[in-house]
């Protein structure tokens, strides 16, 4: 893994030929995040620039590596991806050098010297069913993950498997497989999800630690508000189209064409809390509406099992049909025994009728 | 239980059940009051009026000479409530593509602008209608359980669509799962209740209507 020989990140950019210009760019694009005012802008390029390079350890569980793919190869070089070089990552499997176990000796000697100090970033599902179905260096995922966030000042559980179980928790959930908040309950945690979440998220969460020595504010399902605070639909450029009422029947449609809305075509956005409208992907290019493809609701609890990613948000998740069936032929049965039951009562009660004549009708009483 | 799974169990198990609720009721009653039956009519038609029962199911509708200036708020407030669901519930795209997927029959959709002035006018007709009733002694009176009841499964859909539908709630999911619940209990309780006018009242005015032509007063 690359060791730069600067002790702090400021001069560690620098070396890494960072220009002032793209630092303060990239400070002041954290700081619209937080929705600080730009006087802090200045602020926080101090205090990122001599933060020290926190001691970070990255457990990957349950995972595809999708996430740390995200922030390292979005694009090179990016300030959020050097910032992760810049931190004191001394435990990453697909990025450090070391194997085996000088890799276990880094991640122990880390532990120790920076013990309660030092940030836990997981990746990845936990698995309970087995002990066995996912290990490290012949330890299990949920013992590292333990042992790990013992010593650690926060958890940040990045994507959607380790924030909310993902694609390896979706049904049936073969292993068992739960998020990281499901074992840690002593410590903060931040859940970071998307499959992958979005680069400037993930360093984001990273740059508050190291600029304001804490956690952002989160929401209930213990996400950094100010980066999924607001459901893709409201932040949608092509929300205007679903107020009038235009939508994409096709992907390759009139429709489709002109950018319409793709909420017939199963897009989650009015769900789904993430910046992607906002932040974008690739340096700010594209997000996947803006490429004519609906969002599935990634960065959800559930996501996976919440119905056909293509059909609409109003329609059946499920086969309606047979049940529908049933309850016709049912009708149709008690229909019959209610009308049996009510001519066996006008029997009744033509068989109990009493004639009554004029002549009773005379009588006086 | 999550918003969103709450939302999926509603889109899924939810409306299965309240499709069925609705259509065993439904089809329950259709049945059990055509199965009532009526004796043989062996007299001669008075007068030969084909489609009298039709028309009558139209011109019940409308009110009789006199009677809109004497209860204004009951007509105009049930015409607009009346017309304003329907545009509210056939004229929203999300409503068309839940009708798509359940009976493959689809329209085009109403700006939402144009559903939103509806609902709005829907939802202030029915406090009018809501207001008269509890102000009116007389219908008052009149009023049971099963009024309130139905006014409130009528309402409640209206106020979770339009609530959900501004994002009056951060939690927009949980809004959109209530207002889907809410649809389905409106449906499960439909057939149960004097909702159940939606499906009687084409019965009841083509009988009043083809019975009262043969006896001489055509519609």
């Amino acid at each position: 893994m690359k060791r730069p020989a600067a002790n702090n990140i400021g001069s560690a950019l620098r070396e890494a030929g960072i220009s002032r210009r793209d630092f303060l760019g990239f400070c002041a694009t954290l700081a619209a995040a937080y929705a600080l005012p730009a006087a802090s802008v200045g602020a926080i390029a101090a205090a990122l620039e001599k933060a020290p390079r926190a001691s970070v350890i990255w457990l990957s569980f349950q995972e595809c590596t999708g996430c740390t793919e995200s922030l390292t190869r979005s694009h090179a070089p990016t300030i959020e991806g050097l910032i992760l070089e810049q931190i004191s990552l001394d435990y990453h499997h697909t990025l450090q050098a070391a194997a085996g176990e000088a890799a276990e000796q880094a991640r122990m000697e880390a532990m120790r010297a920076n013990a309660g100090k030092y940030l836990l970033i997981v990746d990845g599902s936990v698995p309970l069913g087995n002990a066995g179905y996912s290990t490290i260096a012949g330890v299990s995922n949920v013992d590292m993950l333990k042992e790990v966030a013992q010593g650690a000042a926060a958890v940040i559980a990045v994507g959607t498997c380790a924030a909310y179980g993902g694609i390896p928790a979706a049904q049936p959930n073969p292993t068992g497989a739960v998020p990281v908040s499901a074992v840690i309950n002593d410590k903060p945690i931040v859940n970071v999800p998307g499959c992958p979440p979005i680069p400037v998220v993930i360093t984001g969460v990273l740059a508050h630690f190291l600029t304001f020595g804490g956690l952002p504010e989160l929401d209930d399902l213990g996400r950094p508000k100010i980066f999924y605070g607001e459901s893709i639909h409201d932040r949608c450029y092509r929300r205007p189209f679903y107020d009038q009422g235009k939508f994409a029947e096709t992907f390759d449609d009139e429709g489709a064409r002109r950018g319409w809305c793709l909420f017939k075509l199963g897009c989650k956005g009015p769900v789904t809390y993430n910046a992607c409208a906002t932040t974008k992907w690739n340096n700010g290019v594209s997000f996947p509406i803006q490429s004519g493809h609906g969002c599935l609701g990634c960065s959800q609890p559930g996501f996976w099992d919440m119905g056909p990613f293509y059909k609409a948000l109003s329609m059946p998740t499920a086969n309606v049909e047979k049940a529908a069936g049933i309850a016709a032929a049912a009708g149709v049965a008690a229909g019959a025994a209610m009308a049996v039951a009510n001519r066996g009562k006008k029997a009744a009660a033509k068989a109990a009728h009493a004639p009554v004549t004029v002549e009773d009708l005379e009588k006086k009483p | 239980m999550s918003a969103l799974e709450l939302l999926t169990w509603a889109r899924g198990p939810g409306l299965a059940l309240a499709l069925a609720a609705g259509l065993f009721g439904i089809v329950l009653r259709v049945f059990e009051i055509q199965a009532l039956g009526r004796k043989g009519d062996l007299a001669t038609a008075r007068t030969i009026t084909p489609g009298s029962g039709w028309r009558t199911i139209l011109s019940r509708s409308l009110p009789p000479p006199g009677m809109f200036q004497r209860a204004p708020l009951t007509y105009a407030g049930g015409y607009v409530f009346h017309v304003g669901l329907a545009i509210a519930v056939f004229g929203f795209a999300p409503h068309i593509e839940l009708i798509r997927g359940l009976f493959g029959v689809r329209w085009p959709g109403l700006p939402n602008l144009f559903v939103d002035a509806a609902t709005v006018a829907t939802i202030a007709a029915m406090l009018a209608v809501l207001a008269g009733r509890l102000m009116d002694p007389v219908k008052r009176l009149l009023s049971g359980f099963g009024d309130w009841l139905a006014w409130t499964l009528t309402f409640v859909p209206l106020l979770t669509g339009y609530a959900a539908f501004h994002h009056m709630s951060e939690n927009y999911t949980l809004l959109l799962a209530l207002h889907i619940l809410s649809v389905e209990l409106l449906l499960a309780f439909l057939p149960f209740t004097k909702l159940f006018h939606v499906v009687g009242l084409f019965m009841a005015r083509w009988y009043n209507g083809d019975i009262a032509a043969k006896k001489g007063v055509a519609a």
